[in-house]
């Protein structure tokens, strides 16, 4: 009797690692996960009609240590019109059919949820162009990537590309593209080096 | 000749034997919970059948007892559980009184103080919460009644995440045993609570030491043992229900359990509890999303004979906990204005839905544990399954809005066998555990994987020996191995991997690489010491000393090693590291604690040094697409805690009494010569009560809680550039609230309903004067106030 009681134990540990080590029922592990929401690739395309100037910017490792390529511009003065294409470049471009990844396009979810987001222009460090939004969103409210720039006048500094997520769009001076009263959550906070000569 | 001899010995013998066979015992025997006299009990001296009862008055002698012999002496009483004492008789007439613990005859459960035989350790003075304590928390959390105890603080993510902090160290430096079972419930996580229902529990048991080595040797801390009713032997049928609501948060809840009893030793409890709150205010406004819902049961059933039991567990924990919305920081730019801003950023009209952030946790414990008695040793078998599921819910866009960011499941089995006795001179206790955990991180969050899959074994082997080495000195040591084995599957951005240098350290490691990630496989081995070496000793009747040094030793938690990005919750890139050793932590105290008839008083100073220590700190601002944020790396140094914790209590008359309660905490890091963040500070609370026990039980009590500002923390502010500002603005994440003081008013009353059942009403307000006040412990103190006064109603039923 005392024996059988001692032998108990060990059957019972004996079971659990026998039974345990055999279920590895997640092999999943074998496969990185890309993350769906990550915009790794800010594309601004302006154009004057002749000439058309990209500003880019690109961090592929998202929260990462490598830093971010930066491109900025030199455009004479004039008047642009402007647009803004989000990627995400952790995600193939192209699903298996051959068809485009709306995942890699993050731009047409932001205008599929227009509501829930508006883009903010500042320009800064003694850069003097103005903003106008081109676009609206299903209540009238500008959404900003599609948008026009005006450069009056020669110098250089930065311009600061906000996109909030759910901002307050009729608060004081957010549909002209103040984003001091707009609240909501920093989806993208970039600034691009320009020139207007 | 032979035979003369040996006649000539046993003569010497008996003789030597009667010379030495003249002391005597004499005592009370007490009630161990309100120290009445108990007439009637049996007394029987097992060694030589004699058999005695104490008189009216309690009293009791034993006489013709030989010095030098050990004794087991029997005691019997009819509403008491029977108990074996060992003494060692010496010369003269000794006195002893002797103290009895209840059966659950009453159903107010009773409170369990100092019971000798049941000591989880002999050298530290434990700390135990009643089950009538527990109940005036039915409608807060675990962490909030542990808080009632002296030295422990605890650390929140607003009103619903509440984990335990003792003596200044929490999360994975604590052990919390809940009915035997070691909770495996993602503990190393700041925002992580335990998953208990403070309705299961009869009693809390803490040890602010890792002495209790049976239960593992990591508590670099301390041990929380919380355990569920007691049971008696006997035909029986009882049960109670609760119903609570407070005003603040707007909700309330039920509780109840019933238990039926056998005389043969069969038994079974259920208990089921159910609550929900929604959004909680502080004084002036409405902490949007703050509200929670939580379903929980539990079952038990068993067989329990004097000499061989056996006992089923399964508990259910679900938790629903929504985290204030302005607590959420997109980006640097957002934090700074939350953290500007005097009240939060988010204030919604009232409401009991909970959207996102949240949380939702499942905890699913069963346990099967048996015990026989093998003559003086008792052999205990238990085999525990835990599994828990954690959901974490972030603000997300576009179809990804309602995925859980984080969703892990960890799947924990484990066996105990241990056997405990006498030997020699010594009582021994020792025992063998094997742990087999796997942790599973659902890819299908779409969000990367900070906490990696992986399976982890884990072996750990103790004896601890005790012995009473006369009427006044009791001494302890013990010993404990444990060894771990992780097997880990995780993903490394390429760019984190060669930043860490592990493409250099490591290379051997990488078992697939894709374009941006890739997947290494570290097995990781940590072989733990612990140990543990005290005594306790009785100065007199009323006073008693405890010292206890405790070796622990801690292998790292998967957040330490395997962090690699952006913990949205706090706004905050965490670098882990992959080459972490165990943490090693020396702890000594002392505590001396007098009792008397009026006046109680216990005092414990604490030295803690721990090598190795990890800490988390920031180390620079990275740029990404949301603006700048702090990344903040773990790392490993010196530390030292030292404190002190003070309890006091004296009656004023049997009706008034007064208690007071006074912890300090203060912790360094040695290598950096600064102070370690997130220290308790300096509080206190006194209490000064009223109660009747002619006039319904009336009980009023009012309680004064004074929490100093914490002056001694590290300076981790950091500057951010703002573009649209053209400016850098110091981010001040360091800087300590003002020092609050609240006072809270509680009242109960019982009410007789029938010959069998009976009701108790309690009135609560906590907060009285509605005080706004921020806690440093709180990591939402950034964004908003703490709760503002609270109405609290508790009806309780007892069957």
């Amino acid at each position: 009797m005392k024996k059988q009681i001692f032998l108990l134990p060990l059957l019972i540990l004996s079971l659990v690692f026998t039974g345990c080590s055999d279920d590895d029922d997640h092999d999943d592990h074998s496969h990185p996960v890309n993350e769906q929401e990550v915009i790794t690739t800010v594309e601004v395309t302006l154009s004057d009609g002749d000439n058309t100037y990209v500003l880019s910017w690109e961090d592929l490792d998202g929260d990462g240590p490598d830093e971010a390529v930066v491109t900025g511009g030199t455009m004479p003065v004039g008047a642009y019109d402007g647009s803004i294409q989000l990627l995400n470049k952790t995600v193939e471009q192209f699903n298996a059919d051959g068809s485009l990844n709306e995942e890699y396009y993050i731009t047409l979810e932001i205008l599929e949820e227009d509501l829930d987001h508006q883009f903010f222009f500042n320009p800064i460090n003694g850069l003097d162009v103005t903003a106008i939004y081109t676009d609206m969103d299903s209540e009238g409210n500008p959404i900003g990537q599609q948008f026009g720039l005006v450069a009056s006048n020669a110098g250089s500094g930065g311009l600061n590309i906000v996109l909030l997520h759910e901002p307050n769009k009729n608060a004081a001076g957010v549909p002209d593209g103040d984003m001091t009263n707009a609240g909501g959550e920093t989806d993208i906070d970039i600034t691009f080096p320009v020139t207007i000569e | 000749m032979r035979k003369i001899l040996s006649t000539a010995l046993l003569l010497t013998l008996c003789a030597v034997n009667s010379q030495n066979c003249n002391s005597s015992l004499s005592g009370k025997i007490i009630d161990l919970h309100d120290g009445s006299i108990l007439p009637g009990a049996t007394i029987v001296v097992l060694e030589n059948n004699f058999k005695t009862f104490s008189d009216i008055e309690g009293n009791y002698t034993i006489s013709n007892l030989c010095n030098d012999k050990t004794y087991s002496i029997k005691i019997l009483h009819p509403s008491c559980d029977t108990v074996i004492f060992k003494w060692k008789a010496s010369y003269g007439k000794i006195e002893k009184d002797f103290k009895l613990e209840h059966h659950l005859e009453e159903l107010n459960e009773i409170i369990v103080k100092g019971s000798s035989y049941k000591d989880q350790s002999k050298s530290v003075l434990e700390s135990q919460i009643s089950n009538k304590t527990l109940e005036k928390y039915s409608s807060a959390s675990i962490g909030d009644a542990l808080k009632s105890l002296s030295g422990v603080s605890s650390l929140n993510k607003g009103n619903g995440i509440v984990k335990p902090i003792i003596q200044g160290l929490h999360s994975s430096r604590i052990i919390m045993i809940n009915n035997g079972v070691r909770m495996q419930d993602q503990e190393w996580g700041k925002e992580h609570a335990p998953n208990i229902d403070v309705n299961s529990i009869g009693k809390i048991t803490l040890i602010k030491n890792a002495s209790a080595l049976k239960y593992g040797g990591d508590a670099m801390a301390g041990i929380i043992i919380a355990e569920g009713p007691k049971v008696a032997i006997k035909d029986s049928l009882y049960g109670k229900t609760m119903l609570f609501g407070s005003s603040n948060g707007r909700g309330g809840g039920i509780t109840s359990q019933i238990t039926k009893s056998f005389k043969n030793g069969i038994y079974g409890t259920a208990q089921g509890t159910f609550k929900r709150f929604g959004d909680v205010e502080a004084s002036d406004y409405i902490m949007s999303n703050t509200g929670l819902y939580e379903k929980d049961m539990s079952l038990r059933f068993g067989l329990n004979r004097f000499n061989y039991g056996i006992e089923g567990y399964y508990s259910y924990f679900n938790t629903e906990i929504g985290i204030l919305r302005s607590s959420h920081a997109h980006g640097a730019a957002d934090q700074i204005r939350a953290i500007e801003s005097d009240i939060p950023l988010t204030i919604r009209e009232f409401t009991y839905d909970i959207g996102y952030p949240k949380q939702d946790v499942t905890h699913q414990l069963s346990r099967i544990k048996a015990f026989k008695n093998l003559g003086d040793y008792t052999l205990e078998l238990q085999y525990d399954y835990q599994l828990n599921r954690r959901f974490e819910y972030d603000i997300r866009v576009g179809n990804d809005r309602d995925k859980p960011a984080l969703d892990l499941k960890l799947d924990t089995h484990t066996v105990l066998i241990d056997l405990f006795g006498p030997l020699g001179d010594f009582n021994f206790k020792s025992g063998i555990m094997g742990r087999f955990q796997s942790n599973f991180a659902n890819p299908d969050t779409g969000v990367r994987r900070l906490i990696p899959d992986y399976d982890k074994y884990d072996f750990g082997l103790y004896t601890i020996l005790d012995r009473k080495i006369d009427d006044k000195l009791e001494i302890e040591t013990g010993l404990r191995f444990d060894y771990s084995y992780m097997d880990v599957f995780k993903f490394y951005k390429n760019s984190v991997w060669e930043e860490r240098g592990y493409d250099i350290l490591f290379p051997d490691l990488v078992v697939e690489e894709f374009s941006n990630q890739v997947l290494v496989n570290p097995e990781l081995e940590f072989n733990n010491l612990s140990a543990t070496l005290g005594f306790n000793y009785k100065l007199d009747d009323n006073n008693t000393l405890f010292i206890n040094h405790a070796l622990s030793s801690r292998a790292p938690n998967p957040a330490e090693l395997f962090s690699d990005g952006l913990h949205h919750a706090i706004a905050r890139i965490e670098v882990g590291d992959l080459r972490f050793k165990s943490e090693v932590g020396n702890k000594t105290s002392i505590t001396y604690s007098h009792v008397g008839k009026t006046f109680n008083f216990s005092i414990n100073p604490f030295i803690n040094n721990i090598r190795d220590f990890i800490v988390i700190e920031p180390v620079e601002i990275r740029e990404t697409i949301r603006g700048n944020f702090q990344v903040w790396e773990y790392r490993q140094t010196d530390a030292q805690l030292l404190g002190v914790d003070i309890d006091a209590s004296f009656s004023i008359s049997n009706k008034i009494n007064l208690n007071h309660q006074l912890s300090i905490v203060k912790g360094y890091d040695n290598t950096m010569d600064e102070p370690l963040i997130n220290m308790p500070p300096i509080n206190t609370k006194n209490e000064i009560s009223y109660n009747n026990k002619e006039l319904k039980n009336l009980k009023i009590s009012l309680q004064s809680e004074y929490v100093f500002a914490q002056n001694e923390f590290p300076n981790n502010n950091f500057e951010v550039y703002l573009p649209i500002t053209e400016t850098y603005e110091e981010v001040d994440i360091s800087s300590t609230p003002d020092a609050y003081h609240l006072l809270n008013l509680n009242a109960s009353m019982d009410f007789k309903t029938s010959k069998k059942s009976s009701l108790t009403v309690g009135l609560g307000i906590n907060n009285l004067f509605n005080t706004s006040y921020r806690n440093y412990l709180n990591l939402l103190r950034f964004y908003s106030d703490d709760m503002g006064r609270n109405f609290l109603l508790n009806l309780k039923f007892n069957y």
